[in-house]
């Protein structure tokens, strides 16, 4: 005879087939990793070194936000206004930096004007309801018309006394590596290590698995919300930054619609529209799937016009695994 | 002595009057079955007592004590515990986790602080098998059973020991086998002296496990007694109102 807890006991153990067939980044981690074996076998430019090293850079930036926009999904949300406040924490940064004002100023007021934004989409949506959507459209609209006012729309590439430690910072590589892919790495094992391990991170997921029940069990809602938009104004914040040092100037046209290549990312990397799923793992895989697919589409000749088409195949096809996946069980 | 004593408690969303003049005892150790046709108000009450939201106006009295609650914490740390209606669990999150839900277990690492699992696990394991659920602690809540996840939300009131549980229809939506483990789970909560409140539509439920009956009718007490002197027909009269008041 067969006591309960041995029958309890049994089951707990799915086999790690079954368990890792039912992580959505297994799938994405599948999915790079024949793009790559196949570009290695097609293509004599693709396992290069000078081809690799660009794969990483280009799509680090992407990444970097994809892991906040991942924390905002997760919790139910969406935050469109990323892609505005890269350019605003750009400008803030450069402006002062022109202005003779040291890098690390420079810096920290750009990551507060991000903060700000953050905080600003994050009290609208906790404490006056309404819509995620909605208000970061406005700040998608706001911040970078705020981008615009402060350079007064005209291109920078004068950085005054740290002209070169910025561009050391956003352009330059150690031990092979471009430095934003440290920023990168840093940012999702930290980002990963407090979703796991931190209340905080349990609340995000418990927020968009159930609002109203993570309400009740007296989890402070509102107060979290503020700090997970935060959380994404923090990511293009630091984006904003990078990238100026990668680019070397700045123009208003800088992140502009890069929310949708960083909701893709997120998307494809597993994070769920309707909350309570998405891993910062996955937002970096994601990201790097959509650039593995541009970069193969250039290296095989293919017509960048092609590219949109691969990638919103991508897109759905993701969306649409998950919801197979979730119909069955 | 009283356990818990509720005197005049009003209650208005807007024009809506959904309570009005509520008095009402629970002893210690007693179960008392909350009665009513939807829309009577027995939600709105068990709500107050959770502290869910104020009453409009009328006193709570706990073990004697006038109580106030601001939010559901305050009820908690009061001794009050819920399982709400529609269970309030997380669907995307395990069951040790909902369990948990706002009261964590935590361990240091160093200067940190992190959530600590294997004694969540642990505890939420004990407790089910308390409750002889075959619900195991680590599962995801999307994959339960009605059941399960019953066991998964009366578990999460244990975790304190509570001396007032209050159930909103635990019975409305699972099988007759666990139905009767509910049921013995209640009496296993009395037997430990935790009063519990129990609202259900089920008549066999309601007498079965009951020590005392109270009938609720458009926001008003019409009835609170023992259940040993009535019967389910006057129950039945008092609910729509065929009988006035008992
Ligand atoms: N949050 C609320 N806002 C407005 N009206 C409410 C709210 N909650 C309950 N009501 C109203 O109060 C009355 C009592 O509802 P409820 O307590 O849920 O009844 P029951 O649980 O007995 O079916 C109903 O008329 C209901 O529409
Ligand atoms: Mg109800």
């Amino acid at each position: 005879m067969t006591s309960l807890d041995d029958l309890i006991g049994r089951t707990e153990h799915n086999s790690l087939f079954a368990r890792l067939t039912s992580v959505p980044v297994f799938w994405v981690i599948l999915a790079a990793l024949v793009a790559c074996i196949a570009l290695t076998l097609l293509t004599d430019t693709f396992a290069t070194q000078r081809n690799l090293f660009n794969v990483l850079r280009n799509f680090t930036f992407v990444a970097i936000i994809a892991i906040g926009m991942t924390v905002v999904i997760a919790s139910g949300g969406i935050d469109l206004s990323v892609g505005s406040t890269v350019v605003l924490s750009a400008m803030v940064l450069s402006v002062l930096m022109t202005g003779g004002w040291s890098f690390a100023f420079a810096a920290i007021a750009a990551l507060t004007a991000a903060l700000a934004v953050g905080a600003f989409n994050g009290a609208l949506i906790a404490y006056a309801g309404m819509p995620p959507f909605v208000v970061t459209l406005g700040t998608l609209s706001g911040a970078r018309s705020l981008a615009m006012v402060l350079s007064d729309n005209k291109m920078i590439w004068e950085f005054g006394p740290d002209h070169n430690l910025l561009l050391w910072l956003g352009g330059g590589s150690t031990l092979g590596l471009p430095h934003p892919t440290f920023a990168l790495a840093l940012l999702a094992i930290a980002a990963s290590l407090i979703l796991r391990w931190t209340r905080w991170g349990q609340y995000v997921y418990a927020i968009g698995g159930n609002e109203q029940a993570a309400i009740l069990t007296g989890i402070a809602v509102k107060r979290q919300k503020v700090t997970i938009y935060m959380f994404s104004a923090f990511t293009a914040g630091i984006t904003g930054i990078l990238m100026t040092g990668w680019l070397g100037s700045v123009t208003t046209n800088l992140g502009q619609s890069m929310e949708l290549a960083v909701i893709a990312a997120a998307v494809i990397g597993g994070a769920n529209l309707a909350g309570g799923e998405g891993t910062p793992l996955g937002a970096v895989l994601g990201a790097l799937l959509i650039e593995v697919i541009r970069n193969s589409l250039i290296l095989l000749g293919i017509s960048t016009f092609w590219q949109g088409m691969f990638i919103g195949t991508f897109i759905i096809v993701a969306v649409a695994f998950d919801r197979f996946r979730n119909a069955r069980t | 002595m009283s356990r818990l004593k509720l005197e005049n408690i009003s209650k208005n969303f807007g024009a809506i009057q959904a309570l009005s003049g509520v008095s009402l005892e629970v002893a210690p150790g007693e179960v008392l079955g909350l009665m009513g046709d939807n829309g009577a108000g027995k939600s709105t009450l068990v709500k107050i007592i959770a502290g869910n939201f104020p009453a409009s106006s009328g006193e709570i009295r706990i073990d004697d004590r006038s109580t106030h609650f601001n939010k559901p914490l305050d009820a908690q740390t009061a001794g009050v515990e819920i399982v709400y209606q529609d269970l309030a669990l997380c669907n995307n999150l395990t069951a040790a986790s909902n369990v948990f839900l706002g009261r964590e277990a935590m361990r240091r690492f160093g200067p940190f602080r992190m959530l600590d699992y294997p004694t969540m696990n642990r505890r939420a394991a004990d407790l089910f098998k308390q409750l002889k659920s075959e619900t195991r602690a680590r599962d995801v809540v999307r994959r339960m059973s009605g059941g399960q996840r019953q066991a998964v939300a009366i578990a999460r009131t244990l975790l304190s020991e509570p001396k007032i549980v209050l159930m909103d229809e635990p019975t409305a939506a699972i099988s007759v086998r666990q139905v009767a483990e509910v049921l013995d789970l209640i009496r296993r909560l009395r037997d430990r002296g935790i009063s519990v409140i129990i609202i259900s539509h089920r008549m066999p439920d309601v007498f079965g496990v009951a020590d005392r009956i109270a009938v609720m009718r458009r926001g008003r007490l019409v009835a609170s007694k023992a259940t040993a002197t009535s019967s389910p027909e006057e129950v039945t009269g008092l609910i729509t109102g065929a009988i006035e008041a008992a």
